[in-house]
């Protein structure tokens, strides 16, 4: 059951977005960075060390065993929201660059060697190139870039040109932080597959804006942070496989991952505790429980046919200022608008823009290829959340103006 | 709390449009890169030092309004100037820019004190700061320096 759309009533449930910067009344148009967290995230959190914290799977004592129940029900919701098989593909990370380095040196290590391929994208964030690059330095295999188009659509003929039985592994975004461009997820997939190579999907920017299904997509493994999805820092989800998970040896040894340990021999823990050493973030998983809560309790149909009209109000907006020029221009593209403009370098954007209480971000969003390839050093960029409104693109348009008199 | 034009006076949008000295030194005797990651601000600076003194100065490379202007300034303040003057400069750049509420030196700094409003900016400090590092850089003999 879905609660009807109201945006005013949605902003009503984030108290952040009250606040006043700079003289200003917030205008938070960095979701793409981090989302904020509703009231309802804030409270799952403070109400679980007010009333539950205790360690996880550890104690015979009530509080224990309510700690850990929380805990495992939030694996629960978010194995359903993402629609995977199994609670046990669900393991807890820190966040996606953990999950990916999680599978570049579990997997990784294991199943590639020398003069493998590894196929990645020209629009990847640095935490979905770094770990490879790690890999092949490591293995003596190769990183194979499919590269883009001036819009930013990936080149779906040069990456099934790429596809041989020396790849290994195709790891690639759900959608580009950088750019905004949707990819094609599961035809990517299914395409690896006819090759025999398993595939990593980095949905950061995927999961707060549509709905994804790893049935459907049957990609071998996925990736994203909590805290982008309206939860806590310092929680994220890997989802793989249980058949690729099963055969994989564990990432961080210690505790919790161990069903017996000798100075002979230890026995690793069945999934998903093998892959989750230590005490895990229990405060941020049930955290991420709750966003997961309010997410559903909109929907996406409700979430994503508001940021398309976003993103088509503040496309149309933004087209039509002069000398400003919009970095991803893809045909499916989620909520996210990059700019650069003639007179104004996007950091003095930034600090212009900032002034006014937008805050937006600038730089090269750790995607410095996704910029070599558009011959940019920086963008600024606008991304939006469902509890953004067509009022806080206005503000972005008279906030650029403000650049345009600067720089007249 | 400084506005906005105390950041982008007149004088630093002008040498933003058209940064003085913006050329490659042939014949330099030192060159340094300079790099800030966070940001992706770059300079290539060009120093030809005769007897001590820096003869010419050029930079290149690509940043926002503040790197490119300071850079400029930078480049006005210390060509003809011996070594020893050009680190004085530096070292009074860089408290005023680091330390907000300090005293300015103005004999030393003269036009350069325009760019003292960006103490009150934290976030972008480093981008007034990275021409003058990697002038640092170049005269110790280093290739390459990053701020971050």
């Amino acid at each position: 059951m879905t609660t009807k759309f109201n945006v005013n009533q949605i902003r009503d449930d984030f108290p952040i977005l009250k606040q006043m910067v700079n003289g200003n009344p917030l205008v938070y148009l960095d979701n793409g960075a981090t989302s904020q967290k509703p009231q309802s995230v804030i409270d799952a959190i403070v109400d679980y060390y007010t009333t539950t914290n205790s360690n996880v799977h550890r104690g015979v004592h009530t509080m224990s065993q309510q700690a850990t129940d929380d805990y495992e029900g939030a694996r629960t919701k978010i194995r359903q929201f993402i629609n995977a098989r199994d609670d046990k593909e669900i393991i807890y990370t820190r966040n996606t660059t953990e999950g990916i380095n999680l599978v570049a040196y579990s997997y990784g290590r294991q199943n590639i060697g020398p003069g493998d391929d590894i196929i990645v994208s020209n629009m990847e964030h640095h935490s979905n190139i770094v770990p490879w690059q790690m890999l092949c330095e490591e293995k003596g295999a190769n990183l194979r870039v499919v590269p883009i188009d001036d819009s930013g659509e990936l080149l779906m003929d040069e990456y099934e040109k790429m596809l041989s039985p020396r790849t290994k592994l195709v790891s690639i975004t759900h959608v580009s932080n950088a750019l905004g461009t949707i990819l094609p997820a599961a035809q990517i997939v299914e395409m690896a597959h006819a090759h025999g190579a398993p595939v990593l999907l980095d949905g950061a920017q995927a999961v707060p804006h549509m709905p994804v299904d790893m049935q459907e997509l049957d990609c071998d493994f996925y990736v994203f942070s909590g805290h982008k999805l309206f939860g806590p820092t310092g929680i994220g989800i890997l989802y793989g496989k249980a058949e690729y998970l099963e055969a994989m040896p564990p990432f961080l040894g210690g505790g919790e991952m161990i069903k017996s340990v000798t100075f002979e021999k230890t026995i690793y823990n069945d999934l998903p505790y093998k892959f989750e050493g230590g005490t895990p973030d229990i405060a941020g998983a049930i955290g991420l429980g709750a966003a997961i809560d309010y997410v559903n309790n909109l929907g996406f149909d409700q979430i994503t046919a508001h940021e398309d009209e976003l993103l088509r109000y503040g496309t149309d907006a933004l087209s039509s200022i002069e000398g400003l020029k919009i970095i991803g221009t893809a045909g499916h593209k989620a909520g996210i608008l990059s700019f650069v403009m003639d007179k104004a370098h996007p950091h003095d954007i930034g600090t212009i823009l900032d002034e006014q209480g937008i805050a937006v971000r600038t730089g090269h969003h750790c995607a410095q290829p996704v910029m070599q390839r558009f011959k940019i050093p920086a963008t600024a960029r606008a991304s939006f959340a469902f509890y953004n409104t067509k009022e806080d693109i206005d503000a972005l348009i008279k906030g650029i103006d403000r650049v345009l008199e600067v720089f007249s | 709390m400084a506005g906005l034009s105390d950041l982008y006076q007149e004088i630093l949008l002008e040498h933003n449009s058209k940064p003085r000295n913006f050329k490659k030194v042939d014949d330099a005797s030192q060159t340094a890169d300079g790099y800030n990651p966070l940001c992706g601000d770059q300079i290539t600076l060009y120093l030809k030092v005769v007897d001590g003194v820096i003869d010419d100065v050029g930079f290149q490379g690509s940043g926002c309004a503040i790197s490119r202007a300071s850079a400029s300034m930078m480049t006005q303040s210390i060509k003809g100037q011996s070594l020893e003057k050009a680190q004085e400069i530096f070292e009074a750049f860089h408290y005023m820019i680091t330390e907000p509420g300090g005293e300015i030196d103005l004999d030393t700094l003269g036009d350069l004190e325009t760019l003292s409003g960006i103490n009150e900016f934290p976030t972008r400090i480093k981008c007034a700061v990275l021409a003058w590092h990697t002038m640092n850089a170049a005269l110790s003999g280093e290739s390459d320096v990053t701020t971050e």
